[in-house]
């Protein structure tokens, strides 16, 4: 068995890797792949602080994926028109700044993030997931019936998005923009792992009532955490929404909701690269097994299954000693 | 500091018909040891989970310190300085000793809301930490994972967690159950100790233990205090013998 520690660094290398391959034997098809790979450990990565370390199943996860999506499409679709977003009380003017895109996303998707987890934090288990899934669903409602941005049948960016002093159209330089992301996003959420917050935001998963009596307060514990969380997988939408230069309610759907659980459960659930390796496979999955049938999710079905009832740690869990927290 | 550190008055709670705290009066002064006693089923739980903060007694008033904290939630009460362990153990079973330890020292501290810092290392956590695992006798479990406990350590734990709080007050929900013997008699003389620190409401069913420490004893039957009163007392009470010792300690 080896170390948890050389198996994340070891599956970053093989992702970059990959992307330097590609790029060496000049094949765009699979860097965008690996790119897209990125993105989705990166929705995966959001989403399991909430459900990994917080313990708090959000089947609605797709909502602030859809959010930071549809805040990249509102903002290129207003700059490639000339439009202003809006002229009154001020004038706010579309943008294809990816800095400026990002923040957006991130500011929009968490303040919906702590609104849903305001209400949906008074509740747990199953009540806890209808409701973050029921969220989910009005905004997926709500953009397909939203004209102004393409409605049911979504919205394409002719260009790509700009990132200052690099070709965001050039594919390994957009991979190069989404690794980099994802590298600092895991970052961040180590750090805050092995924090306060982090021993705190753990110790309420395993039992809220010990938080309560040494005097901490674990619906705010949850919120925040909730809320970092929905930033995270709605800088994701946003990139995502960059990588294919289209949005569409699909983001929103509840499909997408459960295609980011299912990373976190392959890869292993409240690991730290649990849902890169999980979202790395799916790709793979999809790739592979999609060229050879069109039922490949029967497939991933049949590897689900295994992995839940044979590997409760995921891939990770499987391939590496449990590291032990309090060293 | 008042003399009276906790004082109930007159608290009542239903559960339909049934009332399982049926006008309970209580008080905890400074420097003592005061055990709640009682058959199963008296309202002994309810009594205690109306002064942790768990429920709301329909009636009567709570009052901890001099401030009222009758509608205070549970972490509230905690902050205010009520340190309490439970009946059955209420820890991160997926932390080690340490872990847990260190979640009473964030309490403490008075919050959790440090994002970036490694908090195992943080010296002065871990050190209000070591000394209350110290203090309980649990220095060789340190870095065990707490699931891996046997009860009795599970209870110093729990015991150990309360004492990072630093409380004014320690609710102790029957500290000795699934203690062996020489468990329970270790923890007997540490509670001994640790009235001089802040005073204790215990409740507990090892006899032998409540006429050790106790100083005053109250007895609760059917949600009601039938007598209050030091241990000689108790034990001559002849209600309390029939109600609760029966023919044992006749």
């Amino acid at each position: 068995m080896i170390s948890e520690r050389f198996l994340n660094y070891t599956v970053a290398l093989l992702i970059l890797g990959m992307a330097l391959g590609a790029w060496v034997m000049d094949e765009p098809f699979l860097i965008t792949l690996t790119t897209k790979a990125v993105i989705l450990a990166l929705a995966g990565v959001g989403l399991n602080l909430a459900l990994g370390q917080g313990g708090l199943i959000s089947l609605g996860h797709a909502a602030f994926f859809g959010l930071g999506g549809y805040a990249m499409g509102v903002l290129a679709s207003h700059a490639q028109n000339f439009t202003p977003i809006m002229e009154t009380p001020f004038l706010i003017e579309g943008t294809n700044s990816m800095p400026i895109i990002w923040l957006v996303a991130i500011v929009v998707s968490s303040f919906f993030a702590f609104v849903i987890g305001l209400f949906s934090l008074r509740t747990s288990g199953v009540y806890f997931i209808m409701v973050t899934l029921a969220f989910g669903q009005m905004l997926y409602y709500f953009s397909i019936s939203w004209p102004a941005y393409g409605g049911e049948d979504g919205l394409s960016i002719y260009v790509r998005n700009s990132f200052p002093g690099l070709n965001t159209l050039d594919p390994i330089q957009f991979f190069g923009i989404c690794f980099v992301v994802l590298m600092v996003v895991i970052y961040g959420v180590n750090r805050l792992t092995h924090s306060s917050f982090g021993l705190a935001l753990n110790g309420a998963r395993q039992n809220a009532q010990r938080i309560r009596t040494v005097g901490l307060n674990p619906f705010k514990i949850q919120l925040i955490a909730f809320t970092i969380s929905g930033a995270i997988t709605g800088l994701a939408g946003a990139l995502f929404a960059d990588l294919n230069r289209f949005i569409s309610p699909t983001m929103f759907s509840w499909q997408t909701s459960g295609e980011i659980m299912v990373f976190i459960i392959l890869g292993g659930v409240a690991r730290l690269y649990g849902p890169v390796v999980g979202a790395a496979l799916f790709i793979l999955l999809e790739h592979w097994l999609g060229g050879l049938s069109e039922f490949w999710h029967i497939y991933l079905g049949v590897i689900l299954l295994s992995v839940v009832l044979f590997a409760r740690g995921g891939l990770i869990g499987a391939l590496s000693k449990k590291e032990n927290a309090d060293a | 500091m008042p003399d009276t550190v906790l004082n109930i008055q007159n608290i009542s709670k239903s559960f339909g018909a049934l009332k399982a705290s049926d006008g309970v009066s209580l008080d905890l002064r400074e420097g003592e040891i005061h055990a709640l006693i009682g058959p199963n089923g008296a309202g002994k739980s309810t009594l205690i989970s109306q002064i942790a903060g768990k429920l709301k007694p329909d009636t009567g008033k709570i009052d901890l310190l001099g401030y009222d904290v009758t509608k205070l939630s549970i972490a509230e009460r905690a902050k205010l300085g009520l340190g309490r362990t439970f009946q059955i153990s209420e820890l991160a079973m997926d932390y080690t000793v340490l872990e847990n330890v260190m979640l009473g020292a964030l309490g403490k501290r008075g919050g959790a809301f440090r994002f970036f810092m490694p908090v195992m290392k943080d010296a002065e956590l871990r050190e209000c930490a070591q000394s209350a695992i110290e203090r309980v006798g649990l220095s060789h479990q340190m870095h065990k994972v707490t699931s891996e406990l046997s009860h009795g350590q599970r209870r110093q734990l729990e015991v150990a967690v309360a004492l990072t709080l630093e409380p004014k007050v320690f609710l102790m929900d029957e500290p000795m159950a699934g203690m062996g013997a020489e468990g329970s008699k270790m923890l007997t003389s540490f509670l001994d100790n640790l009235r001089q620190q802040a005073p204790i409401l215990l409740v507990e069913h090892d006899m032998d233990a409540v006429f050790a420490l106790a100083d005053r004893i109250s007895v609760l039957v059917y949600g009601k205090v039938i007598a209050t009163g030091n241990v000689d007392f108790i034990r001559n009470h002849d209600e309390v013998r029939r109600a609760y010792l029966g023919e044992e300690a006749a």
